[in-house]
């Protein structure tokens, strides 16, 4: 975990533990090869530690600010030595690359995606596609704006990660009808699921639609797609590190034999 | 079952809150969904009969112009929407599974991601003076 904070930087000392960083989740293929998943500012700092890299693959899940945000700062994206593939979600209207220029250009940022030297964009339809032998499922999940969800797969292991969804919305009979309920056939099974973890259920009362998840609705959602552990992720910036103590207590004491893991900087999980 | 895709699962949400009766079909004509405002028109409900498979519905309803002449099966908005991916609509003669006649007005429109995928149509009835 290289940053688990949602919707916007936040740093201090009340955050220290659980981090000030937004959604950035390095992955590590059994082959070594690295897959990003999302860029939000918890990228910078995994970039200055690419030395000797050649290749690296970023999965963006949807182009909100907290998970672009570290984009223009992933040093690897300014060498001409390192191959970036940029995989996000496909719009009818722009191309991905068009709609990430709004962010990489005057006066917003003063480098333009045509000035990266070595970076190749890919639209991403739901469905499936292949990263050196790791297979990729997206599909499209319950959040304002197109947004992607991602099953990575690789020897009969499955990592689901979906850091902002609000799987209640539109679901018949939540949390009991998986037909009916978006993302359940990213993280059916799945060994791993990295998932929104934004709002105590008070808060979840007052900003249904926003696109996120309730503790109540993330636990639900988790025992409804038999997930093997669950990490938290996506944490509220107004959530300290008390306050989310206070919570995974609560959430282990409701996981029934699900293994709750704190979504914090630094947390390694071998799928 | 396999979870339907995020733009039916939010489409019946909308049309579980209208008072405008909806059904919803998949790409294959399966009626997957009918909110509670169809269930007049459509004789049942669906919270006991639950979706209906598209060789199921054979029979299940007649549809003629309004003036009671045959309709081309074609020409229903809901089999034309399906089959051409366009919108559709028209004034018909309905009879539901209760046996009633009703005078309605159908409007069809395919339901079509990003991309272009095809997921299914939307259909509305809205009753009329015959």
């Amino acid at each position: 975990m290289r940053g688990t904070r949602g919707s916007i930087a936040s740093p201090g000392a009340e955050t220290a533990r659980y981090g000030g960083d937004t959604s950035t989740v390095e992955v590590r293929s059994a082959a070594g090869r690295l897959i990003i998943l999302d860029a939000g500012s918890g990228i910078r700092a995994l970039g200055t530690e690419a030395d000797g890299l050649s290749q690296v693959d970023l999965l963006i899940t949807h182009l909100h600010m907290d998970h672009i945000q570290g984009l223009p700062f992933f040093a690897p994206l300014h060498d001409p030595e390192v191959r970036v593939d940029v995989w996000g979600p496909m719009s009818d209207q722009q191309t991905l690359q068009e709609r990430l220029n709004r962010y990489l250009s005057p006066p917003l940022f003063p480098v333009r995606v045509r000035d990266l030297p070595n970076v190749v964009f890919h639209d991403v339809a739901p469905g499936e596609f292949d990263i050196d032998g790791v297979k990729v499922l997206a599909d499209l999940v319950s959040h304002p704006g197109a947004t992607l969800g991602f099953r990575l797969e690789e020897e009969g292991r499955a990592l689901t990660y979906i850091p902002d969804h609000e799987p209640a919305l539109g679901a018949h009979d939540f949390p009991h009808s998986a037909e009916w309920t978006s993302g359940y056939e990213l993280s059916r099974d799945c060994d791993v699921l990295i998932h929104d973890s934004q709002y105590t259920d008070d808060e979840y009362r007052e900003r249904v639609g926003w696109g996120h998840s309730s503790y109540t609705h993330l636990l639900g959602f988790a025992h409804l797609v038999g997930a093997g552990r669950l990490v938290t992720f996506h944490h509220d910036p107004a959530h300290t590190d008390e306050m989310l103590d206070e919570t995974h207590r609560w959430l282990e004491e409701q996981s029934r034999d699900m293994e709750i893991i704190p979504g914090m900087p630094g947390t390694t999980v071998v799928v | 079952m396999p979870q339907q895709p995020l733009e039916m699962i939010l489409l019946r949400q909308l049309s579980s809150y209208l008072a405008i009766p909806m059904w919803m079909m998949d790409e294959m004509g399966n009626l997957i969904y009918y909110n509670e405002s169809a269930e007049g028109l459509l004789g049942i409900e669906f919270d006991d009969a639950g979706p209906i498979r598209t060789e199921d519905l054979v029979g299940k309803w007649q549809v003629t112009e309004l003036d009671g002449t045959p309709l081309a099966e074609v020409d229903f908005p809901v089999v034309t929407a399906l089959s051409k991916h366009r919108p559709a609509h028209r004034a018909v003669r309905f009879q539901g599974i209760d046996g009633v006649w009703r005078a309605v007005e159908v409007t069809a429109i395919p339901i079509e991601g990003q991309g272009g995928k095809f997921h299914g149509i939307l259909a509305t009835f809205w009753e009329v003076e015959s």
